[in-house]
C-alpha cells in the first residue's frame, strides 16, 4: 500500500515536526492557520492556490496510512484529543474529538451530510445571518463534493446499520443513506482509526497535500499558545514546541508573523486559543454557546451476527425524529450507529465483573444505536462554555439540564422501540442503573422511570461546535458571516466555533463548505482581486 | 452476609459518601507534592490497581491464580501508559485520585476499603465500587467511571482478550 504523505515527504514538503526542533524559531508568512482540521485543511488549500505563503500550526503529530494499523491501543493515543477521553469538566460527557494532521477528518466515520436548511433558515432568522442561505451555500457544497469524493455510498450496509433501517422501515419511519467522503472504500469499517487504505478523502489525503505541493509549511506537535495583537491587528503568534510525547512542551518556542491569521483549531482549541490572547470581547460571548450535540446509546442483543467492527460504520440516519416539532421546541434527534471495537465498547459499556464479562462474550451480536440531540435552538439549550483551566488549557462546562435529559428519554425510548421492531432479544440503555429490558413493553415501562443524570447515564459526543459564534452584530457574535472577527481586522475564524446552533447533522461537510467559501473571499481580498461571485 | 452487615456497611458507605466527595474536592491541596509532576506508578498504586482490576475484570479472567495475577499486572502496565498519553491536567487529577485511595485514611473513609489493597477481599472492593458508581455525589461516580474507563480500556486493547469476544481482529490489509 503507498502511502502517498511519505512519499511527499521524501519529495521535499515542508514539514517541520516541533518535537524535533533543536533551536526556537521566527518565520515569516502570508497567512498563518492554526488547525489542520476541515476548516483548517481548506482554507491552505484555496490560499496556497491564490499563491500566498501559507505556514500551517499543528498540535498533534503527522501520522499516515502506513502508521494506521487498525489498533485502538495505537489509534487513540496518537490521533485523538486525550486519547480519545477527552471530558467535560464534570466528566459527564465523553468527547471523540481528532488530534494529529487532519484533525477530525483524520478518524471520522466519513458521514457526509449538507446543512440542514431549517438550521440556516434560524441562522438567517436569530443571527442575521442573511447571506448564508440554501441557495447562496449551494455552489460551496458542490464544490467541496466534488474534490472530496462526497456520494451516495451504493454497497450495502453492514449488519449494525441494517438494524437500524430494519427497524425504521418496520415502524414506518423516514430513513436515509449517509453519503461518505471516499474513494474506492473497501468497506474494512476502521475509519476511526485512520484509513489504512487512503479511501478516506480526508484533509490529510486531498487539501494538505496540495498546499504543501505548492510550497506551503507544515508544524506538527506545535502548540498556538498566543495570538500578538497591536490595536486593530493581530502580529503575531507565539507557539510552544511539544516533546517527542506531545504531551510536554519541549521548552522552545515558535514565533510565526503574518499578515493573516486563520483560527481553526476545533471547538474547544479555537476559543480557548482567542481567550488566552486576551483579543476584545466586549460582548463576553467568546467561549459561549457551545454545542455538541450530546449522545445517548442503545445496546442491542441480535439474533443474528452483527459484527459491528466490520464494514462502514455510518451508512444509515434517521432525521425522523428532527422533523417532530418545532425546531426551538423540545429536543429533536438524528439516529445513527456508532462503530464497535473492543476498547470502545467496553469501556462505553456499564457495570463490572461478571455482568460487564457476559455481555463483552455476545460481543459479535451486540447492535448500538446512537441518538445525537440537536442542541442550540429551544430557549433552555445555551450550550456550554470553554474557560481556561490553571494550565492555560481549555475546561469546557456543558451542563445537562432538564431539556436535554428530557429529549434523551424520548431518544432512549426511540431507539429502544426500532431494535426490538429489527428483531431485537434485549435491549438496555448505555446506564448504570438501567436492567436491560427483553421486550418493547417493558422498554417502554422502564425506561419511563430510568433516573437520568449526569455520570448515571452514558453521554457521548464527536461533534463540537460554537464559541466562536457567527453573527450580524458584535452584540450577538464573535465573528461575521465571513468568520472575520469583529474586532481584529486581519483575524478569521474557519471551523465549527463559528456555528451559532448545533446543526443537527455531522458537521464535516458544513465546515468544509463555510471554509472554502470563506477562504475564497479571503484569498480575493489578501491577493488583491475580485473576489468571487458569493452574494 | 447478615443482614445487620448489610446495613451496616450501606451506612459506612454512606457515610464514606459524604466524606468522600469532601476529600476528593480537597485532593489536589492534599496531594499538592504527589501531583505536582506526572510519574509512573507507585508500588502502593500498583496494588491499588490490581485489587480494583482484579474485580472489574472478573469473568473475564482466567480462574488460574498466577495466570490471572500475571494479566492483571499487565493491565496495570496498560493503565499506567494510558495516563502517560492524557494531558497534564488530566493526568495531575487522575494522579490525586490515585493518591488518596492508596493512602490509609483515603482508602478507609473514601472507598471504605478497611484492609490494605493487597488484602482486601473481592467482596470490599467490590462493594466499594459499587458504592461509587451508585453514588449520589457526581464526584464519585466520576471517580469510578475513570476507574472503569482506564481499566476496561487496557484489558481490551490486549489481543490477547479478544478471543473470549469472538473477535479475530482487524483484517489483513495489502
Amino acid at each position: 500500500m503507498e502511502d502517498p504523505i511519505k512519499a511527499g515527504l521524501a519529495s521535499g514538503w515542508k514539514h517541520i515536526d516541533a518535537s524535533t526542533l533543536a533551536a526556537g524559531q521566527t518565520l515569516e508568512a502570508d497567512v498563518v492557520i492554526v488547525g489542520t482540521g476541515a476548516g483548517g485543511g481548506v482554507t491552505a488549500d484555496i490560499l496556497s492556490a491564490a499563491g500566498l505563503r501559507v505556514v500551517l500550526v499543528e498540535e498533534g503529530p503527522l501520522r499516515s496510512s502506513s502508521d494506521f494499523h487498525m489498533r485502538e491501543a495505537e489509534a487513540y493515543p496518537e490521533l485523538y484529543q486525550e486519547s480519545a477521553a477527552r471530558k467535560t469538566a464534570d466528566k459527564a460527557i465523553n468527547i471523540l474529538q481528532g488530534r494529529s494532521v487532519g484533525g477530525s477528518t483524520t478518524v471520522n466515520w466519513t458521514s457526509s451530510f449538507r446543512t440542514p436548511p431549517a438550521t440556516l433558515a434560524f441562522w438567517q432568522q436569530r443571527f442575521g445571518l442573511q447571506q448564508l442561505g440554501v441557495e447562496a451555500l449551494d455552489p460551496w457544497f458542490a464544490v467541496m463534493e466534488h474534490k472530496l469524493s462526497i456520494h451516495a455510498w451504493d454497497t450495502p450496509p453492514n449488519a449494525n446499520n441494517n438494524v437500524l433501517l430494519r427497524g425504521a422501515e418496520k415502524l414506518g419511519i423516514d430513513f436515509g443513506h449517509i453519503r461518505r467522503n471516499v474513494k474506492g472504500c473497501r468497506n474494512l469499517g476502521y475509519c476511526g482509526m485512520g484509513c489504512p487504505t487512503n479511501a478516506k478523502q480526508s484533509m490529510l489525503l486531498t487539501t494538505i497535500p496540495a498546499a504543501l505541493r505548492r510550497g506551503a509549511t507544515l508544524y506538527s506537535r506545535l502548540r498556538a499558545e498566543r495570538l500578538r495583537f497591536s490595536g486593530k491587528r493581530a502580529t503575531a503568534l507565539d507557539c510552544v514546541a511539544l516533546g517527542a510525547d506531545g504531551i510536554h512542551p519541549s521548552g522552545l518556542r515558535v514565533h510565526l508573523r503574518a499578515r493573516h491569521f486563520v483560527v481553526a483549531g476545533g471547538a474547544i482549541g479555537s476559543p480557548a486559543l482567542l481567550l488566552r490572547s486576551g483579543v476584545p470581547d466586549p460582548y463576553r460571548l467568546l467561549g459561549k454557546r457551545t454545542f455538541l450535540h450530546p449522545v445517548v446509546i442503545s445496546s442491542a442483543l441480535m439474533p443474528e451476527r452483527i459484527a459491528g467492527y466490520a464494514g462502514a460504520p455510518q451508512s444509515i440516519y434517521s432525521d425522523h425524529f428532527l422533523q417532530q416539532g418545532p425546531l426551538d421546541g423540545p429536543l429533536g434527534f438524528k439516529l445513527e450507529t456508532p462503530p464497535l471495537h473492543p476498547v470502545l465498547f467496553a469501556t462505553t459499556l456499564q457495570g463490572f465483573g461478571a455482568e460487564h464479562a457476559r455481555l463483552m462474550r455476545e460481543f459479535p451480536q451486540v447492535n448500538a444505536l446512537l441518538a445525537l440531540l440537536r442542541d442550540g435552538f429551544h430557549p433552555d439549550s445555551q450550550g456550554g462554555q470553554v474557560r481556561l483551566g490553571k494550565d492555560g488549557l481549555p475546561v469546557l462546562d456543558y451542563p445537562l439540564n432538564d431539556v436535554i435529559w428530557e429529549g434523551a428519554r424520548r431518544a432512549l425510548l426511540a431507539m429502544a422501540e426500532i431494535q426490538f421492531a429489527a428483531g431485537a432479544r434485549w435491549v438496555t440503555p448505555v446506564h448504570e442503573t438501567a436492567p436491560g429490558y427483553s421486550s418493547w413493553a417493558e422498554a417502554q415501562r422502564g425506561l419511563a422511570e430510568l433516573p437520568l443524570a449526569p455520570l448515571l447515564c452514558r453521554v457521548v459526543s464527536a461533534h463540537v461546535m460554537g464559541g466562536c459564534g457567527m453573527a450580524d452584530t458584535p452584540a450577538r457574535g464573535v465573528v461575521d458571516h465571513r468568520g472575520r472577527h469583529f474586532w481584529l481586522g486581519n483575524l478569521s475564524v474557519h471551523d465549527g466555533s463559528l456555528f451559532p446552533t448545533s446543526l443537527g447533522a455531522n458537521p464535516q461537510l458544513s465546515i468544509y463548505a463555510l471554509a472554502a467559501r470563506n477562504a475564497s473571499l479571503l484569498a480575493a481580498e489578501l491577493a488583491g482581486q475580485a473576489p468571487p461571485p458569493i452574494l | 452476609m447478615n443482614t445487620l452487615m448489610q446495613i451496616r456497611s450501606r451506612r459506612c458507605f454512606l457515610q464514606a459518601g459524604v466524606a468522600g466527595s469532601v476529600l476528593l474536592a480537597f485532593s489536589g491541596w492534599f496531594n499538592q507534592p504527589l501531583a505536582a509532576a506526572p510519574r509512573g506508578l507507585s508500588d502502593g498504586e500498583r496494588e491499588m490497581l490490581a485489587a480494583i482490576a482484579a474485580v472489574l475484570l472478573d469473568g473475564a479472567l482466567p480462574q488460574e491464580a498466577e495466570a490471572r495475577r500475571q494479566l492483571v499486572a499487565r493491565t496495570v502496565d496498560g493503565i499506567a501508559s494510558a495516563v502517560a498519553g492524557l494531558s497534564l491536567a488530566t493526568q495531575k487529577e487522575i494522579g490525586e485520585l490515585f493518591g488518596l485511595l492508596v493512602h490509609a485514611p483515603g482508602r478507609m473513609l473514601l472507598a471504605g476499603v478497611g484492609r490494605p489493597w493487597r488484602e482486601a477481599s473481592a467482596a470490599d472492593v467490590a462493594g466499594f465500587l459499587a458504592a461509587w458508581r451508585g453514588s449520589r455525589f457526581g464526584l464519585l461516580r466520576s471517580a469510578y467511571a475513570a476507574l472503569h474507563d482506564l481499566t476496561f480500556g487496557a484489558w481490551y486493547a490486549q489481543p490477547d482478550s479478544w478471543k473470549a469476544l469472538g473477535y479475530s481482529g482487524p483484517p489483513e490489509v495489502f
